[in-house]
């Protein structure tokens, strides 16, 4: 008895784990993310870039390496003080809001900075704060739509797969109705439908429409799982059918949910940018990385190159990262037998 | 065949009706009231009241189901809201630009990406292998738009190769000047994804017994590749080149909004800005219909393609 408790074979997370550790890229890919994620989490509580908004240098001032910009030297100088004129109408107001302002802590006319480490936009907001501000817009709609669409798809497939005829039924009519209209203009119709903007709305519309990768994945599942002896014996010891689906069989297919999971949050990070890049995403006083990406449209004309490089190279990196660490996942949780 | 052609127009009517429900529901009941939209500001009550009975918005719900499937089925949907052209006016003059660029993109990308495919099937399991498909995977995580910027600005505006946006008014003008440096942008995006997918239809392919015994008859590794592979490998292609039509209408509308090419995707864009729920609804309608038709010519070409395919 003891000697069969010693010999027990590591269960399906700890192989996995076990098989994640092995491969470095992965590991590599994975510190990568979490060092998104703890970005994230900073910004998120107002401990980094909560300053974002603030004009702190000129307008489009070069990135360090760079070196300033000899034009708008001009502008970094703050302005000379306006000679008074007795016949201004709103001195009073002026001087009044000028006092309030000092008593609240704003300093008057700060030095605007001539280059910050990677530049500032046209307003003179530092492009590394955007970036993380934005980094943090964009991977929080990304998660949490991933984990609606995720838990509407296995919710749907569960019920799906498990219970069979009628019900199945309904649910692949409404899976083929979806299927037949591309997501993209899914995600189109829905955007012009609901006329407010705003992080949640994104969300929803992502989540809404993308059920249906993980639904069809985990109704396969659930009906594989049915027939096991496992399910059979829980009946026989009368777990409901509720019970049988989320306590018993759940746990077995989770890993399936997980790496789909993981491939969602790449898609939607993606079209987040592009939703916010053609003005349906976040609204004007959020950024995000497709916001960033819709200013630097223009500013590459005039030769300012930052924020694009910024915004871009700061997605890729994560996009990458993310792909590379869900390949690994799904082999590690389900290596196929070569 | 022929059997077999009408059963399956048969099966696509519920998903169609559904798909007919799924649209009438967000437009009348999520969309809300257009009317207050279209009034314009300082309308008085009689005018919204107006509008209304025009589009019909006073009417209880089953008579307007029957009025938008009456309009799908005359293909006529009214005027667009925005600008009082027949939705079905702009569907017809648009569809032409959108082609012009997709057809040529749809034949070059899924060539390149058989091409390099079995290329790479050559090489498969080495170090050229592995770095292709990092490279592909760097490639992946760019974002579209970081292409189309850095290529419009590039090669369009600094070095003046291209037109930097436009449309002209005859068919080989614009599929050699105006269409090619969209075309070529599509290719640099979507051979990254191709690539990688090809490659797994071709490697699952490799690894078959029939490849080991033509590879033991002695048959050389170029004939095995694009002769018996290629064969096998084209049905899971047709599926995906074929699934893809459809939504590569629509997800042109980048390239169109970027170089001013009149096409659907555009429409989609500009009627969702304007809050255009005609052209929008006609759109959606459509494609679906297209998507479901589609589906049905992969499957008929996998019986040409692979004749031991039995449709039933």
């Amino acid at each position: 008895m003891n000697q069969m408790i010693e010999n027990a074979s590591p269960g399906l997370w700890a192989l996995a784990w076990r098989r994640l550790r092995a491969d470095r890229i992965a590991m590599g890919a994975l510190a990568v993310v979490l060092l998104f994620l703890l970005s994230v989490l900073l910004s998120s509580t107002g401990l980094v870039a909560a300053d974002w908004e603030d004009e702190v240098a000129v307008n489009y001032a070069p990135p360090s390496f760079v070196g300033p910009d000899p034009a708008l030297a001009a502008l970094a100088r703050p302005p000379a003080p306006v000679p008074p004129n007795a016949f201004d109408p709103l001195a009073a107001d002026l001087s009044a809001l000028k006092a309030e302002l000092a008593q609240k802590g704003h300093a008057a006319q700060a030095v605007k900075a001539a280059t910050l480490p990677f530049g500032a936009d046209k307003w003179g907001h530092d492009i590394l704060k955007k970036t993380i501000k934005g980094g943090q817009t964009s991977i929080v709609v990304g998660l949490v739509a991933a984990l609606v669409a995720v838990a509407l798809g296995t919710l749907f497939g569960a019920i799906s797969g498990f219970y069979g005829g009628k019900v199945d039924d309904l649910f692949n009519w409404f899976y083929s109705i979806f299927t037949s209209i591309p997501s993209i203009l899914m995600i189109l119709t829905v955007a012009a439908v609901l006329q407010t903007r705003g992080v949640l709305t994104i969300v929803l519309i992502l989540g809404l429409t993308g059920w249906t990768g993980p639904y069809r994945l985990i109704r396969a599942e659930y009906i594989k799982h049915k027939a096991r002896e496992y399910v059979m014996a829980a009946d026989a010891i009368g777990a409901s059918g509720w019970r049988r689906m989320f306590s018993h069989i759940l746990p077995n297919v989770s890993h399936v949910a997980l790496v789909q999971m993981s491939i969602l949050v790449v898609g939607f990070i993606k079209a987040e940018v592009i939703l916010s890049f053609l003005g349906f995403g976040v609204p004007v006083g959020t950024v995000s990385w497709g916001s960033m990406l819709n200013e630097a449209q223009n500013e590459l004309i005039l030769g300012k190159w930052w924020q694009l490089a910024a915004a871009a190279s700061a997605m890729a990196v994560l996009v990458t990262a993310f792909s590379l660490f869900a390949d690994a996942l799904r082999d590690a949780l389900d290596p196929k037998l070569k | 065949m022929f059997a077999y052609i009408l059963r399956r127009l048969w099966q696509m009517l519920p998903t169609m009706a559904g798909v007919v429900v799924l649209v009438f529901v967000l437009f009348n009941w999520v969309g809300g009231d257009p009317s207050y939209l279209l009034a314009g500001k300082m309308a008085d009550a009689q005018a919204i009241a107006g509008i209304r009975a025009q589009l019909g918005l006073d009417q209880p719900w089953y008579v307007q189901l029957g009025i938008f499937v009456k309009q799908i089925l005359t293909f006529d949907f009214g005027n667009a809201w925005s600008t009082g052209e027949p939705v079905s006016h702009i569907l017809a003059t648009r569809l032409g630009p959108s082609l012009t660029v997709l057809v040529p993109l749809t034949v070059l990308e899924t060539l390149i990406g058989i091409a390099l495919a079995l290329a790479i099937a050559f090489v498969r399991g080495s170090l050229t292998d592995r770095l292709v498909m990092v490279a592909c995977t760097v490639g992946m995580s760019i974002s579209i738009l970081v292409y189309i910027i850095v290529f419009q600005y590039g090669l369009a505006y600094k070095l003046g190769l291209f037109p930097v946006q436009g449309w002209g008014d005859h068919f080989l003008e614009n599929l050699l000047r105006y269409a090619t440096l969209p075309i070529l942008i599509g290719l640099a995006v979507s051979v990254a994804p191709t690539l990688r997918l090809f490659r797994s239809f071709v490697l699952d392919e490799a690894g078959q017994d029939y490849v080991r015994t033509a590879r033991a008859k002695g048959l050389s590794e170029r004939r095995i590749v694009w002769v018996h592979v290629l064969r096998n490998a084209a049905i899971p292609i047709i599926t995906y080149v074929m699934a893809n039509l459809p939504a590569l209408l629509i997800g042109a509308f980048l390239l169109e909004r970027f170089f001013g090419i009149p096409g659907i995707g555009r429409e989609v864009i500009l009627a969702v800005e304007r809050s255009d729920f005609p052209v929008i609804k006609a759109i959606t309608v459509y494609v679906a219909a297209a998507t479901m038709v589609f589906n049905l010519l992969a499957d008929l070409m996998y019986q040409a393609v692979d004749p031991r395919v039995q449709l039933k």
